[in-house]
């Protein structure tokens, strides 16, 4: 089977806060349409890897592409249209608590769609009805349990219904049925539209749902990538254990 | 020069240099498309429209303890009939201007470096960002913009109140009517005198929501820094305008000769 083309690419990457090296010349390639489960300990740079990709950091070193597009040289105005195709949940998932849930999920549409008020408000139930969250709609965010908000944030993140859908943390806060309903629609996403999946996650059995690829993030390097089988296999005995230590949920 | 001082100085030189190019982006992108026409709006709504009540209230206030004061200044000389002339003049070049910017500052500035601060801590606004809006235009430029559009109007509601405010107790002690008092209020203020300084309230309201802004999107260290973010908002803003209105008043009389007068 041939490799799909990469969707994302990271070639080099390093990344320091203060004299914390969080990213260590890390090269990786996304492929377009498949799922890929960044997994790693606390601390070991996955989500700052998911804000390279989107432009919120500019890395120390090294480039960062997006369906081929050099990402880290571009104009604001041209970011800003290649953050059109990705969508972003953050991870304690960062919804405008100036506005209710709805209108968090129609912000995106108002600002980037000509859609007409009604279309951009069904779409935004729509979206909230696929996480389970429709009768949450006219609530502020302030009044919304952790995991409520969560997927409300991953509404949002699909609002645009984009190419690429970065995951940060999944699962947190989640119930375990809640979170396998998430998993199956991340799986959904990708097998019916396409979407591209990068997710962040600590939970292996959601990693297991949703990886088509892993990789292990490790002191700012890439330890091991490829399958869960793959990994299990690994030679390293960090890999290995973490893909055992929760393999029962 | 001992370490740590130099390194004190460099900081608060970088930090210094870095606000200004702050200021000097915010100014450049007032003028550049995209304009966002409805979050300025709604700015002018939450910083102007609801800052009335205070300034009304503020101004009225003013206005009494002004006439009060003026009265018992005047009456040595036997010039009570003066009191309106002399205080619309003072509200209208100085006072009102002043007071104006010394409230707002306190109320937008700590609303504005409060806000900005909690979204910076709760990354809401780096997910705007993520959602391809541009953060400084969307809550930097608009709040800047908002705050030049409403600091004129409030400083004219300043006025009015605090003229008749200075009625309120001068018909108290005199009986005068507020026709006579409001014509004779007028009697000496000129074009000159009015536009220049409600004019220089745009300065301030640039320099109040830039200020705020540049502290509340550089907020770090969770609610303690969203809480330094706002009194720090409003400290240094105040304390900028107050030195930016030493250099406008000097500029207004170069500019307007007849001012100094």
């Amino acid at each position: 089977m041939t490799e799909p083309p990469a969707a994302i690419r990271l070639d080099r990457v390093s990344k320091a806060f203060g004299s914390f090296r969080v990213l260590d010349d890390v090269s990786l390639r996304i492929p377009r349409g498949r799922a890929t489960v960044v997994l790693g300990r606390s601390g070991t740079g996955k989500s700052v890897t998911l804000r390279h990709i989107v432009g919120l950091l500019q890395p120390d070193a090294g480039r960062v592409f997006v369906d081929d597009v050099e990402i880290t040289a571009l104009s604001p105005s041209a970011l800003a249209e290649v953050r059109q195709r990705i969508g972003f949940l953050f991870q304690n998932a960062a919804l405008f608590d100036s506005i209710t849930v709805a209108e968090n999920v129609a912000f995106p549409m108002r600002r980037h769609t000509t859609l007409s008020d009604g279309e951009v408000r069904a779409r935004a139930l729509e979206k909230l009805a696929a996480v389970g969250l429709a009768r949450a709609a006219e609530s502020m965010p302030g009044s919304l349990s952790g995991g409520m908000r969560k997927r409300a944030g991953l509404a949002r993140a699909m609002a645009l219904d984009p190419a690429i859908l970065l995951v940060d943390e999944p699962s947190a806060g989640l119930d375990p049925v809640t979170s396998e309903e998430i998993d199956d629609l991340l799986v959904a996403l990708k097998h019916q539209r396409g979407t591209t999946l990068v997710v962040v996650t600590h939970n292996i059995p959601s990693a297991r749902r949703i990886a088509d690829t892993m990789v292990f993030l490790h002191e700012g390097r890439v330890l091991a990538s490829g399958t869960a089988a793959d990994l299990e296999r690994c030679e390293h005995e960090l890999v290995r254990k973490f893909m055992q230590s929760e393999a029962g949920g | 020069m001992p370490g740590f001082v130099r390194t004190v100085v460099v900081s608060r030189l970088a930090s210094g240099g870095r606000a200004m190019i702050f200021a000097g982006r915010a100014l450049r992108e007032i003028f550049r498309p995209p304009f966002e026409f409805q979050e300025t709006a709604r700015q002018v709504y939450e910083l102007g429209w609801r800052s009335l009540p205070l300034i009304a209230a503020a101004g009225y206030a003013v206005g009494i303890v002004m006439s009060m004061h003026t009265r018992a200044s005047l009456e040595r000389f036997g010039a009570e009939a003066l009191v309106p002339a002399v205080l619309a003049l003072a509200l209208v070049r100085e006072t009102g201007p002043l007071v104006v910017g010394l409230l707002v500052s306190g109320r937008v500035g700590a609303g504005v470096g409060a806000e900005l601060g909690a979204m910076k801590v709760t990354e809401q606004i780096d997910a705007l960002e993520a959602v391809a809006v541009d953060s400084f235009k969307f809550l930097v430029v608009t709040r800047v913009v908002a705050c030049m559009i409403a600091m004129p109007i409030l400083t004219a509601v300043m006025n009015i109140t605090g003229i008749i405010g200075g009625w309120t107790a001068e018909s108290a002690v005199s009986g005068m009517p507020f026709e006579t008092y409001f014509r004779t209020a007028f009697s000496l203020v000129q074009f000159t005198d009015y536009v220049p300084g409600t004019l220089k309230t745009m300065v301030f309201g640039f320099i109040i929501a830039v200020t705020a802004s540049y502290l509340g999107v550089h907020t770090s260290g969770g609610t303690q820094g969203v809480g330094y973010a706002a009194t720090r908002s409003v400290v240094t803003a105040s304390i900028l305008m107050i030195a930016a209105n030493v250099v406008l008043v000097r500029l207004i009389f170069f500019i307007f000769p007849e001012t100094a007068e």
